[in-house]
């Protein structure tokens, strides 16, 4: 048999093979699928389809109250719930100019930046086991779950809070959390080596994110990629330090980028990388919060009957997976006109079907954890 | 103070098709005419002084009183420090307005999320389908005078008459 002859002339023929991956792959960070074609291991298009976990939060939020809003936001992204709690916030305090207790404030930022740490490092440890390091994700979950226990001291609950509340929070901050969060940050901070050791510097993670699915700057932007996303492109750009909210004025902190650490800018790794470096932000600012922490009342007086004037307005945090926004209309009653949820695994997800065509079938994975994709945050 | 010049900026730039500033509000805004939102998008991504680079947000208001849809355009411009807010004001029999994919790529998802919930369509987009709801939906949950089917595919949307019971 002649072997250099194309294939085709022998009988054989080749063609793109179509499959749908998901909706409940594991490592598709939640319910979401896609139509991959696929011309052997090299993905041709991978069209992501999104949806299943819709469940029209921004209509609900013409139906209940300003008040009773907040529990709703915290199913937006329960990775990260205390983020879209503070955000829908702000944007009521904002439209309705009610001042929050400094007090307040510091708690706010105390309970966010935990939550950062608990997002993360979700974030990393099933980053890592999508790509067959299964150690790392106990590490992770084991420090995760200190961080639910103290959440749960602070607030009640373990992963929706409904914690921040219009005008500040619902509850004070006890000393005795204090305490046991300053204690978990001395036991945290070195964990983070351990992290280190374990996967950022182990060789075979290295190899498989090394170059993979480079993002550029110009599609970062035209795609509107947030968060650690943008970092990763070197763009430095954090909304706490560019568009001051809340307290963070005050604190110090760096925004860390990515530099093309083990290959080029911009890559999977660079992605990876800089959620790792903003772990050990996060212990930073909240042991300077815990040393300012003021006296006095954790939440300002609200009426019961929040009633904001008409208008409009639209604010934004720094939520682990990115520029979090709310935009929210008043028509003057008890209930918001319109509440619309900008999320930043949304537009991440939109850049996969550009990304994903040349790459290997095994590399897709690697790219949906590098995004820190997040099924509820999409759909809503 | 810059914000109001960038506004101001863009109504001297495009005469007739910008205008309806509204400035002594919490975020500021303007209207843009239908067919000039391309246009005006792309100057001020390229621009050199203003530099919109990105859109932030891209959603939509319905107004059932007025009989118009409003489609609302956040745009963040990351060298400047500033938003600008754009608002097209559609018929609400018959919304269309083209699509801003050619000069934002996020654009694609997004009106496809406005399409889906609201029911505008964007004229010259590459791929307007629905993306929260499963194609065979039937209407455009977030408008205001949207009223749920019974039923979807033989599976009802109401609470089960059971659970009515037990909560009376």
């Amino acid at each position: 048999m002649n072997e250099t002859a194309p294939v085709e002339s022998q009988g054989f023929y080749t063609e793109d093979m179509t499959i749908s991956v998901g909706p409940q792959h594991p490592s598709t960070h939640g319910v979401l699928r896609f139509v991959v074609k696929t011309d052997g291991e090299v993905i041709s298009e991978a069209i992501p389809d999104v949806g299943y976990l819709h469940r029209s939060i921004e209509k609900i939020g013409e139906k209940v109250t300003w008040h009773g809003y907040v529990p709703y936001t915290d199913r937006a992204d329960y990775l990260a719930a205390m983020f879209a709690n503070q955000v829908f916030c702000m944007a009521a305090e904002k439209l309705a100019g009610t001042e929050v207790t400094r007090r307040g404030e510091f708690c706010r930022v105390i309970a966010c930046e935990l939550n950062r740490i608990a997002s993360h490092l979700i974030s990393v440890g099933t980053f890592g086991q999508d790509i067959g390091a299964m150690t790392p994700f106990v590490h992770a979950l084991r420090e995760r779950e200190t961080i639910n226990n103290l959440m749960e001291e602070i607030c009640g609950a373990r992963l929706t809070y409904n914690y921040i509340r219009i005008g500040g929070v619902g509850y004070d901050i006890l000393p005795e959390t204090c305490t046991r969060i300053s204690e978990f940050l001395d036991h945290f901070e070195p964990i983070v080596d351990e992290f280190n050791r374990l996967l950022s510097n182990n060789k075979i993670f290295i190899e498989r994110l090394a170059g993979v699915a480079v993002v550029s700057k110009e599609d970062a932007l035209s795609y509107n990629l947030v968060g650690p996303n943008l970092r990763g492109c070197g763009i430095k750009w954090d909304i706490r330090r560019d568009i001051p909210y809340s307290v963070y004025p005050e604190l110090e902190f760096e925004v860390p980028v990515g530099t093309g650490r083990v290959g080029t800018l911009g890559d999977s790794y660079d992605r990876y990388w800089v959620r790792i470096c903003e772990l050990q932000e996060s212990c930073k600012i909240l042991r300077q919060c815990l040393k300012m922490l003021p006296k006095g009342p954790a939440i300002a007086k609200v009426a019961r009957k929040f009633k904001p004037p008409v208008g409009e307005c639209y604010a934004r945090v720094e939520a682990p997976r990115g520029d979090m926004g709310f935009y929210v209309v008043s028509d003057g009653s008890e209930y918001p006109y319109r509440v619309r949820i900008r999320t930043g695994s949304f537009t991440a997800m939109s850049i996969i079907d550009k990304l994903s065509k040349g790459i290997m079938v095994a590399d897709l994975i690697a790219l949906i954890g590098s995004l820190d994709v997040d099924a509820p945050e999409i759909d809503r | 103070m810059e914000v109001k010049e960038n506004y101001q900026q863009l109504e001297k730039q495009f005469p007739g098709k910008v205008g309806d500033f509204k400035g002594d509000v919490p975020e500021p805004y303007c209207s843009v005419s239908p067919e000039s939102i391309v246009e005006v998008s792309r100057f001020l991504r390229d621009d050199a002084k203003l530099k919109f680079e990105v859109l932030s947000d891209l959603t939509a208001l319905d107004w059932p009183k007025e009989e118009k849809i409003q489609v609302v355009y956040h745009l963040y411009s990351y060298s400047n420090k500033s938003q600008i807010v754009l608002k097209v004001d559609l018929p609400r029999e018959n919304p269309k307005v083209s699509t801003l994919e050619g000069v934002w790529k996020v654009a694609n998802w997004f009106e496809r999320e406005v399409f889906d919930l609201f029911g505008v369509i964007f004229t010259g987009h590459s791929d307007l389908r629905r993306i929260m709801l499963p194609e065979d939906w039937v209407g455009h949950p977030l408008r205001k005078d949207y009223v749920e089917e019974e039923e979807y595919d033989g599976i009802s949307t109401q609470r089960a008459p059971l659970v009515e019971k037990l909560l009376r």
